[in-house]
């Protein structure tokens, strides 16, 4: 029986992980403050949107933002461009063939647009546009998608409250999964 | 003494290959040795100061990027691995593959910080200088990509081993077990998950299980003997034996601790896998039990029938290799390979076993096993478990390669 973690998640083989025992433990990490990694701390925790930052955005501010910093590589009405491909629909295409990802078909929760959005978009400027402008534009690309209505207005209280069709989509690791046996002849 | 059919044979196959005086039945004798302008004029004078690079006519041993799936743009990008050049079970620095969101940074060490934060005791951070004073290890791992040959599922689309596994490569890691920053920063109890991000300008960043970076997670600055090259996370990364390589978070600047994973579209849209019934299985971190042969390989060609080393490499995110079988008639019968010491946890294991070729047509693959039992599944195998559907991850299935009657060695993935 393989080690998991508390929640589940196969962990593989453990160690090996000795260090050599010293005298006196070394210490020189430098205390900070969170106030000084204030810049960095970046991260979104999804599922609750814990994290959301003060702004707020409408669609229609977000259609705009869209048309001057995202266009070129998303396409038009973000239907996909030249290099990459559709952030619009795939909502019910999981039990066909091909299962077309985007935010609003994969996504489990709405604040993943403004995690990712604001850590690496656009994708030769990121970590340039504003709290306002990352909850607009998220907010366009929820609305292109049919999950929030035209008039609708994202921040750190309606982000979180979207409703994502792929919400429950998600399984745990639960590998090793296949049977394969050692036959050695004569086999098949 | 009698002259039998098989002796004969053998003298004949002998003299075909060391095309000698030996030759029954007038092959050439050998022509007289000209001496070797090398050995009449000097060579080449050492430079003061010079990091040095392989013989020019090495010059076909490179990375390559992938000419299978046609990449329209350079900034989320990868390259692989010449496996099929490689002996032993290290990858030179300058052929380790690459995969990346958004290229790679040139980081200056002496601007860099790590900073450990969150639900700690006291934030921290650190200089490169730092990091490189603490007790350090070193230790043998592989490095895989979880998308490591998607393009071949279920038809051949690569033509050499290094289009189908060269997302891999072996080295010896040198840093900071993780543990050590972490006990000095000092965890709060609640702390069950860390985000791991990188400086990049993807900002990638995933989310791990508190037991990984205390067991044996290290904080990594040197591969092989120097320093990190850039494209694979200089001056510092994290390294998660074992585990996808996404997750070993290049160019690391920032580990949090929280209570919770963060469920990034790194591990939510992308690096989950597809399952029956419109699913996706998430956080599958380890990467399972695989081998291939890397020689012979897709795109060689063998020089007629005659004794072969058939060799290739196996490895295991779940523990040791115990044992690889190698098959020549597709999968029928199966012969245990040779392991080449040392075999080690979580790392690259060369297997060998000789194969006397006897040019009809042939279908080879090999089959590891681990420490655990383990075996090493087939495409119907996991077919019967995942939707391989799309980009499928993971993809730890047996290899064959078919060898025909002119020894031309080619993929065969879903025909054999």
């Amino acid at each position: 029986m393989q080690a998991k973690s508390s929640s589940g998640i196969p962990l593989g083989a453990s160690g090996p992980h000795e260090v050599q025992p010293l005298p006196d433990k070394p210490r020189f990490g430098k205390p900070v403050s969170e106030a000084d990694v204030a810049a960095w701390n970046i991260d979104i925790r999804t599922p609750d949107g814990a994290g959301l930052p003060p702004g707020r955005g409408s669609v229609a501010q977000g259609q705009k933002v869209y048309a001057e910093k995202c266009v070129a590589c998303h396409g038009a009405d973000a239907k996909g461009g030249s290099v990459y491909g559709t952030m619009v629909g795939g909502i019910g295409s999981f039990k066909g063939s091909p299962r077309v990802l985007t935010p609003g078909s994969m996504y489990p929760y709405a604040p993943i647009l403004f995690d990712y959005i604001r850590r690496a978009m656009p994708m030769d400027r990121p970590q340039t546009l504003s709290a306002d402008e990352v909850y607009a534009v998220s907010a366009y690309i929820l609305n292109l998608n049919g999950l929030v209505p035209a008039d609708a207005v994202m921040d750190a209280q309606s982000m979180p409250k979207v409703q994502m069709p792929n919400r429950d989509g998600f399984l745990l690791d639960d590998r090793p999964d296949t049977q394969a046996t050692r036959c050695m002849s004569n086999c098949k | 003494m009698a002259s039998s059919p098989s002796r004969r044979n053998f003298i004949r196959r002998t003299a075909a290959l060391t095309g000698g005086a030996f030759a029954a039945g007038g092959a050439a004798r050998a022509a007289p040795l000209p001496v070797p302008s090398t050995n009449r004029e000097p060579g080449r004078i050492i430079d003061e100061a010079a990091y040095g690079l392989p013989s020019k006519f090495e010059g076909h041993v490179k990375r390559r990027r992938t000419d299978v799936l046609k990449n329209r743009q350079n900034l989320s990008d990868w390259s692989m691995t010449p496996l099929q050049h490689q002996p032993g079970i290290i990858t030179p620095n300058g052929l380790v593959y690459e995969r990346h969101h958004a290229g790679t940074p040139d980081i200056d060490p002496n601007a860099h910080r790590l900073v450990i934060h969150g639900l700690v005791k006291q934030p921290l951070e650190f200089t490169m200088d730092d990091l490189h004073r603490y007790p350090s290890v070193s230790r043998f791992y592989f490095l895989e990509c979880s998308g490591n040959g998607l393009t071949d599922w279920l038809k051949p689309a690569s033509t050499t081993v290094q289009q189908t596994h060269g997302l891999l490569s072996g080295a010896l890691w040198t840093g900071v077990p993780v543990s050590t920053l972490l006990e000095e920063a000092g965890v709060d109890p609640k702390g069950k998950w860390a985000l791991l991000e990188g400086a990049d300008a993807s900002a990638h960043t995933r989310s791990v299980p508190m037991e990984k970076m205390l067991d044996d997670a290290l904080i990594v600055y040197a591969m092989n003997g120097e320093a990190l090259r850039p494209e694979n996370g200089y001056p510092v990364r994290a390294l998660l034996p074992g585990w996808e390589g996404n997750i070993s978070v290049k160019w690391l600047r920032r580990i949090k601790i929280g209570e919770q994973p963060w469920h990034f579209r790194s591990e939510t849209a992308r690096y989950t896998d597809p399952m029956p019934d419109g699913k996706w299985r998430q956080f599958s971190m380890v990467m399972e039990t695989k081998s291939v042969i890397t020689s012979p390989s897709g795109g060689q060609q063998l020089k007629g029938p005659g004794f072969y080393e058939v060799t290739g490499l196996a490895w295991s995110g779940a523990g040791k290799i115990r044992a690889v079988d190698v098959s020549f008639d597709g999968g029928k019968n199966w012969r245990e390979a040779k392991l080449e010491e040392p075999i080690m946890d979580k790392c690259l294991t060369r297997f060998k076993v000789g194969w006397n070729w006897d040019g009809s047509p042939a279908v080879l693959m090999s089959r590891a096993v681990d420490s655990n039992g383990y075996v090493q599944p087939s495409v119907q195998d996991i077919q019967k478990k995942r939707a391989i559907v799309g980009f499928v991850q993971h993809h730890n299935a047996i290899q064959p390669w078919s060898v025909n009657a002119k020894g031309e060695v080619r993929n065969v993935i879903g025909q054999a």
